[in-house]
C-alpha cells in the first residue's frame, strides 16, 4: 500500500472537527499527496482551504480522523501522543512565521532543545550545533539571546534548530510572513540551499513568489487539492545519490 | 545521562525562574517564612520545654518531696493559738512524718529531712543572705551534689552537733575570693561554724517553694550544716521580726525528701504518703511534689505546643504553596506559546510536566533551604535578646525541609499537568 521511497504518502485524510451536535466541520476532505524524497513542494490555498489543517496534520501536530498518513514509511495517523511527539523531534524540522525561538535562551541553546527532547546528550553534538549556526550565518552570534536579534537572524536560528536532529523533511509555515522582502529572500535563499542539499521541504505560504521557488505548488480549496503546478521537476532518487550531500548538515557528529 | 537531563531541566528552570526576579523571590518568601517558621518555632518551644524539664529532673524523678506550707488564713487560729501579733504559728512536717513515712511506705530507700532557714552568713567583712540548710549526710546521695573540696557532713557531725558546714561552690567564690575556704569559719546568726567541704550543687530543691521571697538572690547561696546542729543552734521557733510586729513560726522540718527504689515504687507511694499524712495533718499544711508528675506534665504540655506552634507554621508553609501554585498557574499561562514550541520540537507530555514541576521545586526547595538558614539564625537572635532559651534540633529542619520539597510537589503537579495537557496547535497559536 505504501510507497517506501515517499517521504510523505497521504492517502484519503479527512479532518473532522466536532462544533457539538450536528454541525460538524470538515476541514479536509479526503486528501491524497505523495512527496518523494528532496522535493520542495508548496502548500497555497486560501483562508479556510484547510491549508493549516493540512499542515498540522503533516507536521504530526494533529492527527487525521479518517485516512493514512506515512511519513517515511512509517504509519503515523494513529500514533498516541508519546510517539507522536518523537516523530515530530526526530523527522520533522519546524519553521514558524514568528521564530518562536525561547526567549531565556542563547542562539546555541535554541538550536540545542530538540535534541534535549531525543534524550541526547547536547555536549556530544555541540560541535554539530555550532556547525549548524555557522551554515546560517550567525557562527559569532552563539550567546545572544533572541530579542538581541533581528527577525532574519531569528528565523535563521529557527532553520538550525529545525535541521539540529537531521530531519527528514523541514516543515515551514510562512516562514517569511514577518520579514521584509530582502531578509525574506535571505530566508528563503537559505532553504534552497538545504534543499539543494537534499532536504525535503514542505512549504506553506500564500505568497506565489514564494511559492515559485518550489518543484510542486500544490493549491487547496474547500478542504481538498484543487490542481497543482509543477515549476521544474522534482529530483529523481538516482538525481539525489549523484548529489553531493549538503556540506554540514548530515556529515559532522564529532 | 539521567542525571544529565535532569542537571539541565533543573539549569533551565533555574533560567526560567530568574526571568522574573522580584516574582520568583516574592513567591519564594512565602516558603521561607513558613519553614523559617516551623524551625523557629519548635526550637523556642523545645527550648522552654527542656527548661522545664532540666528543672524537674534535677529535683530527681525517685523522689518524693514534701514541703511544709504555712496553712492557709482561715485555717490558722485553730493551728497556733490566737490570730494576733506576736501570735505563734505551729504547723508542717515534723521529725515523727519523717518516721512514719519510713516505716510504712514500701519501697522507700531513704527520707531525708531538712530544716531550710534564712540567715545572713558573714566571713571577715563580707555578708551574704544565704539558706542554712540542716540534713543529714545522706543529702549528698539523694540531691545529688557533687563535692568540689574537702567532705561532705557526716554522723559524727550529727552525733556531736558539730559547729561544721559545706558550702556551694557559688557562695564559696563570693565570700573567699582569694582564699581557700577549708578550715575557715563563717558566721551564721551567732555561731561560727567551720568549712569542712565544698560542693557544687545540682539540684535546687528550694528553688521552687521559695521562689517569691527569693527575688533577685543568687540560688546557689546554700551553706549545709548538720540537721542536729541546726536544731540546736537554732531552735524549732523560728520569729520573724517586721515593721513592729513579730510572727513566731514553729516548724521542725521544712521538707522532706522521700528517695524510692524506682519510678514504679514512686507512683504507687504518692497516694499512699498523701492519706498517711493526711491522717496526721487537720491543717493543710504541706504539699506533695512529684518530679515525675511534673515532667510527664512538662512532656504533654509540651507535645501540645508543639502540636499548635507546628500546626501554625505549617499553615504559613501551606499558604506559600498556595501561592506558587497562583504564580506557577500564571506562567503556564504565559508560556503556552513556548509549551506549544517545545512539543512541537519533539517534547512529550512528561517533558513539559518535568520541566514545570522542576521549576516550582526550585522554587520551594530554594525557598527551603533559604528558610532553613533564616529558620536557624532566628531562634539564635531570640535567645541573645531575651533569656529564653532555644533547641534547634535535626528533626525540625529535616521536618521544615522536607515539608517544604513536598509543597512544591504537591502544589506544582497541577499547574504542571495542565502545562502538559494543553494542545500543541493551540498552544503554538496562543498570543
Amino acid at each position: 500500500m505504501t510507497d517506501d521511497s515517499a517521504i510523505i504518502h497521504i492517502e484519503g485524510v479527512e479532518k473532522r472537527y466536532a462544533l457539538g451536535g450536528e454541525a460538524d466541520v470538515l476541514a479536509l476532505r479526503g486528501v491524497h499527496l505523495k512527496v518523494s524524497p528532496g522535493t520542495y513542494i508548496a502548500i497555497m490555498g486560501p483562508s479556510g482551504s484547510g491549508k493549516s489543517t493540512m499542515l498540522n496534520i503533516l507536521g504530526c501536530l494533529d492527527r487525521p480522523s479518517a485516512g493514512s498518513y506515512w511519513l517515511g514509511g512509517e504509519d503515523v495517523a494513529r500514533m498516541p501522543d508519546d510517539q507522536l511527539s518523537e516523530a515530530r523531534g526526530l523527522k520533522i524540522g519546524f519553521i514558524f512565521q514568528s521564530y518562536n525561538l525561547i526567549a531565556q535562551l542563547t542562539v546555541i541553546e535554541n538550536i540545542q532543545v530538540p535534541l534535549l527532547y531525543q534524550g541526547r546528550d547536547v555536549r556530544q553534538f555541540h560541535q554539530r550545533c555550532v556547525d549548524l549556526a555557522k551554515l546560517v550565518g550567525l557562527g559569532e552570534r552563539l550567546g545572544h539571546r533572541p530579542n538581541q536579534l533581528s527577525g532574519g537572524q531569528q528565523q535563521r536560528v529557527a532553520i538550525a534548530r529545525s535541521l539540529v536532529n537531521d530531519p527528514l523533511m523541514i516543515l515551514a509555515d510562512e516562514p517569511t510572513g514577518n520579514l521584509d522582502s530582502r531578509t525574506g529572500a535571505e530566508v528563503l535563499d537559505l532553504i534552497d540551499r538545504l534543499n539543494a542539499g537534499g532536504k525535503t521541504i514542505v512549504l506553506v505560504t500564500h505568497d506565489e513568489r514564494v511559492a515559485a521557488r518550489a518543484h510542486r505548488v500544490v493549491h487547496m480549496k474547500d478542504g481538498l487539492i484543487d490542481r497543482e503546478v509543477v515549476n521544474r521537476p522534482p529530483p529523481t532518487p538516482q538525481c539525489l545519490a549523484t548529489n553531493s550531500p549538503a556540506p554540514s548538515v548530515s556529515a559532522s557528529r564529532a | 545521562m539521567l542525571s544529565y537531563q535532569l542537571a539541565s531541566t533543573v539549569r533551565l528552570g533555574i533560567k526560567s525562574l530568574m526571568l522574573h526576579k522580584l516574582r520568583s523571590a516574592l513567591t519564594m518568601l512565602g516558603i521561607i517564612f513558613g519553614v523559617c517558621s516551623v524551625i523557629a518555632m519548635l526550637a523556642i518551644g523545645e527550648g522552654a520545654s527542656f527548661e522545664a524539664q532540666e528543672a524537674i529532673k534535677k529535683l530527681g524523678s525517685n523522689n518524693i518531696l514534701l514541703r511544709s506550707v504555712k496553712p492557709p488564713e482561715e485555717g490558722r487560729s485553730q493551728g497556733g493559738g490566737g490570730g494576733s501579733r506576736g501570735s505563734q504559728l505551729k504547723y508542717g512536717l515534723t521529725y515523727l512524718d519523717g518516721a512514719r513515712l519510713q516505716s510504712t511506705i514500701p519501697g522507700v530507700l531513704r527520707v531525708l529531712p531538712m530544716r531550710i532557714i534564712r540567715e545572713n552568713v558573714r566571713f571577715a567583712r563580707s555578708e551574704f543572705p544565704c539558706q542554712v540548710i540542716g540534713t543529714l549526710p545522706a543529702y549528698s546521695d539523694v540531691a545529688g551534689a557533687a563535692l568540689v573540696r574537702g567532705r561532705f557532713l557526716c554522723y559524727m557531725d550529727e552525733q556531736h552537733k558539730d559547729n561544721v558546714c559545706v558550702i556551694t561552690t557559688g557562695l564559696a567564690q563570693r565570700l573567699f575570693p582569694t582564699e581557700d575556704p577549708l578550715d575557715h569559719s563563717i558566721k551564721i546568726d551567732t555561731f561560727y561554724y567551720r568549712v569542712v567541704g565544698i560542693v557544687q550543687e545540682r539540684s535546687q530543691p528550694e528553688q521552687r517553694s521559695q521562689s517569691g521571697k527569693m527575688e533577685g538572690q543568687p540560688l546557689d547561696n546554700n551553706v549545709y550544716i548538720p540537721l542536729a546542729t541546726s536544731r540546736t543552734r537554732f531552735g524549732e521557733v523560728l520569729i520573724r521580726r517586721s515593721a513592729g510586729s513579730f510572727e513566731a513560726e514553729e516548724v521542725q522540718l521544712h521538707q522532706i525528701t522521700v528517695q524510692m527504689r524506682d519510678t514504679d515504687a514512686v507512683e504507687t507511694a504518692d497516694p499512699q504518703i498523701k492519706s498517711l499524712l493526711d491522717h496526721f495533718h487537720e491543717q493543710n499544711d504541706y504539699e506533695v511534689i512529684v518530679p515525675l508528675q511534673l515532667l510527664r506534665q512538662a512532656e504533654q504540655t509540651k507535645r501540645i505546643f508543639n502540636i499548635v506552634l507546628g500546626s501554625i507554621a505549617a499553615i504559613s508553609l501551606l499558604v506559600g504553596g498556595i501561592g506558587i501554585m497562583n504564580i506557577m498557574l500564571a506562567n503556564v499561562t504565559e508560556r503556552t506559546r513556548e509549551i506549544g514550541v517545545r512539543r512541537a520540537l519533539g517534547a512529550k507530555r512528561r517533558d513539559i510536566t518535568r520541566q514545570f514541576l522542576v521549576e516550582t521545586v526550585v522554587l520551594s526547595v530554594g525557598g527551603g533551604i533559604i528558610g532553613v538558614v533564616v529558620g536557624v539564625i532566628t531562634p539564635f537572635i531570640v535567645s541573645q535578646l531575651s533569656d529564653m532559651k532555644t533547641i534547634v534540633t535535626f528533626w525540625s529542619v529535616l521536618l521544615a525541609f522536607g515539608i517544604s520539597g513536598a509543597v512544591g510537589i504537591v502544589f506544582g503537579l497541577y499547574p504542571a499537568r495542565s502545562a502538559a495537557r494543553l494542545d500543541p496547535i493551540d498552544a503554538l497559536r496562543h498570543e
